[in-house]
């Protein structure tokens, strides 16, 4: 296969960056997207030329590093994957392909696809967690009777990945969708009953500080989540923050 | 509570019931609306009630005119903060792939309604304030379905100007209405039920006022 790809680069958050424009061959439809990035760099690296930079560990949709906006969508025309488990027979020879990195106010670029999404860090800091006294007299998890239910959608609440995909797919650029999942994981559990109200107020607060947008419930974020996260986390957040908030 | 009034979620759910309230005020204005197809004498009884019971004009007229100014107000200010949480555009963004168009556009919706509410209070808001407190004419209970039906007698462009807002209130309400519903947190084996209610709700109150307008229109041809 022979594509077109219009790439974006940006030497560093003060670059006002740019597209460019390269082609590349010999792309098999077996490859990973992120291999074709991999074919792409040997051959600026050949060229004399800065290779791209982009983000990408552990290259089997469990990291969630390799974040490109890809022909206007967050991962590509895929569903339910990340970047590098999107694969190149989903293009066509010819194609041209149009690469950017995450676009949001609170991912600054770092440089060219590469962007800094520790905001989604500094979130989960404000209270993504729960305090368990571990001096070695902690009750076993497994001993607290849970609803299959509950403990089920707690699951896959705690599946987000933080790859940004929301943020990104967000005509508003928000962040409901990765806080509202982080706030239900514990939400749902008994474990994280205790410091509910405290959570989710710190959580949105922070959320709203890095500067994100509102949700419209476009329902975006949903759609291009590689982990199939439910807006009805959101729906959940919402009453807990309501409720946390008249709760004082 | 404290901070609460900044908060995006706070802001967002202070949305959702102010259209949940012109939601309501719209269901009540189509009731009223419709007598006028069916019954002019029903209509006049029950516009002249509305424009001369003191709880309606002193208390309800009043939050109405807050709840509509506050919704977009705040609709404007929502917007300007989603523009700045995205400061540089993408270059290629595929919204039709993941959302409809609908949801994307109720700012556009919105501020075609708004329009729409500039003209609907010229032809008889004002009208009506200048009738009772400017010139103050006796109080006629039969004038409203003359006064109403003459706006769009012989009238093509206001009829379909009308007409053409009320298909973007349909549109913003496809969208807004089911929408606040989640914005609130509810979210539940109800939702179906609900999304199914909004959209029904969302297509024929508007397209109910559409009917009414080309109704006087081609009744008075």
């Amino acid at each position: 296969m022979k594509l077109k790809l219009k790439v974006w680069r940006q030497e560093d958050a003060q670059d006002k960056g740019g597209f460019q424009n390269y082609d590349v061959e010999g792309i098999d439809g077996d490859m990973s997207f992120l291999e074709m990035l991999d074919v792409l760099n040997n051959n600026l690296v050949n060229e004399g030329v800065d290779p791209v930079e982009f983000d990408h560990d552990c290259r089997e949709g469990i990291c969630g590093s390799c974040s490109l906006q890809i022909n206007g969508e967050p991962h590509g025309p895929d569903r339910r994957i990340t970047t590098c488990q999107l694969h190149m027979r989903k293009f066509k020879d010819g194609d041209e392909i149009v690469i950017e990195p995450f676009r949001a106010t609170a991912f600054p670029v770092i440089k060219d696809l590469v962007i800094d999404r520790s905001a989604f860090d500094r979130i989960q800091h404000a209270g993504g967690y729960i305090s368990v006294n571990t001096s070695g007299n902690t009750q076993d998890a497994n001993s607290i009777p849970i609803e299959k239910e509950k403990a089920d959608d707690a699951f896959y609440a705690a599946t987000c990945i933080g790859c940004g995909a929301c943020v990104a797919a967000c005509k508003n650029a928000s962040a409901m969708l990765f806080t509202s999942a982080k706030v239900s994981q514990f939400a749902l559990l008994p474990q994280g009953e205790i410091e509910a109200h405290e959570r989710v107020l710190e959580m949105v607060h922070q959320m709203d500080k890095e500067g994100f947008g509102h949700c419209t419930n476009t329902g975006a974020c949903e759609i291009e989540c590689p982990k199939g996260i439910s807006l009805e986390n959101i729906a959940r957040m919402n009453r807990e923050y309501l409720s946390a908030s008249v709760a004082g | 509570m404290a901070g609460i009034n900044k908060s995006t979620i706070a802001r967002k759910v202070a949305m959702a019931l102010s259209g949940l309230f012109l939601v309501l005020f719209l269901a009540q204005h189509f009731t009223i609306n419709f007598t006028s197809v069916v019954s002019p004498s029903t209509f006049n009884e029950i516009s002249h009630f509305m424009g001369t019971n003191f709880l309606v004009q002193a208390v309800l007229q009043p939050i109405l005119i807050a709840g509509v100014v506050f919704h977009f107000i705040m609709g404007f200010v929502l917007e300007i903060r989603q523009k700045k949480a995205r400061s540089v555009s993408y270059g290629k963004y595929n919204g039709a792939a993941n959302s409809s168009w609908v949801s994307r556009n109720m700012i556009l919706s919105g501020i075609v309604v708004l329009a729409f509410l500039g003209l609907h209070f010229y032809d008889f808001w004002i009208p009506e304030l200048i009738h009772k407190y400017v010139e103050t004419n006796p109080d006629d209970p039969f004038r409203y379905y003359d006064e109403t039906v003459a706006k769009f007698a012989g009238d093509p462009i206001r009829t379909g100007f009308y007409a053409l807002c009320f298909v973007f209130l349909m549109l913003h309400l496809l969208h807004g209405f089911a929408s606040s519903f989640q914005t609130m947190g509810l979210n539940n084996k109800y939702s179906p039920g609900i999304k199914i209610f909004t959209k029904a709700f969302a297509i024929v109150i508007p397209m109910g006022f559409v009917f009414i307008a080309i109704f006087h229109y081609f009744n008075n041809l």
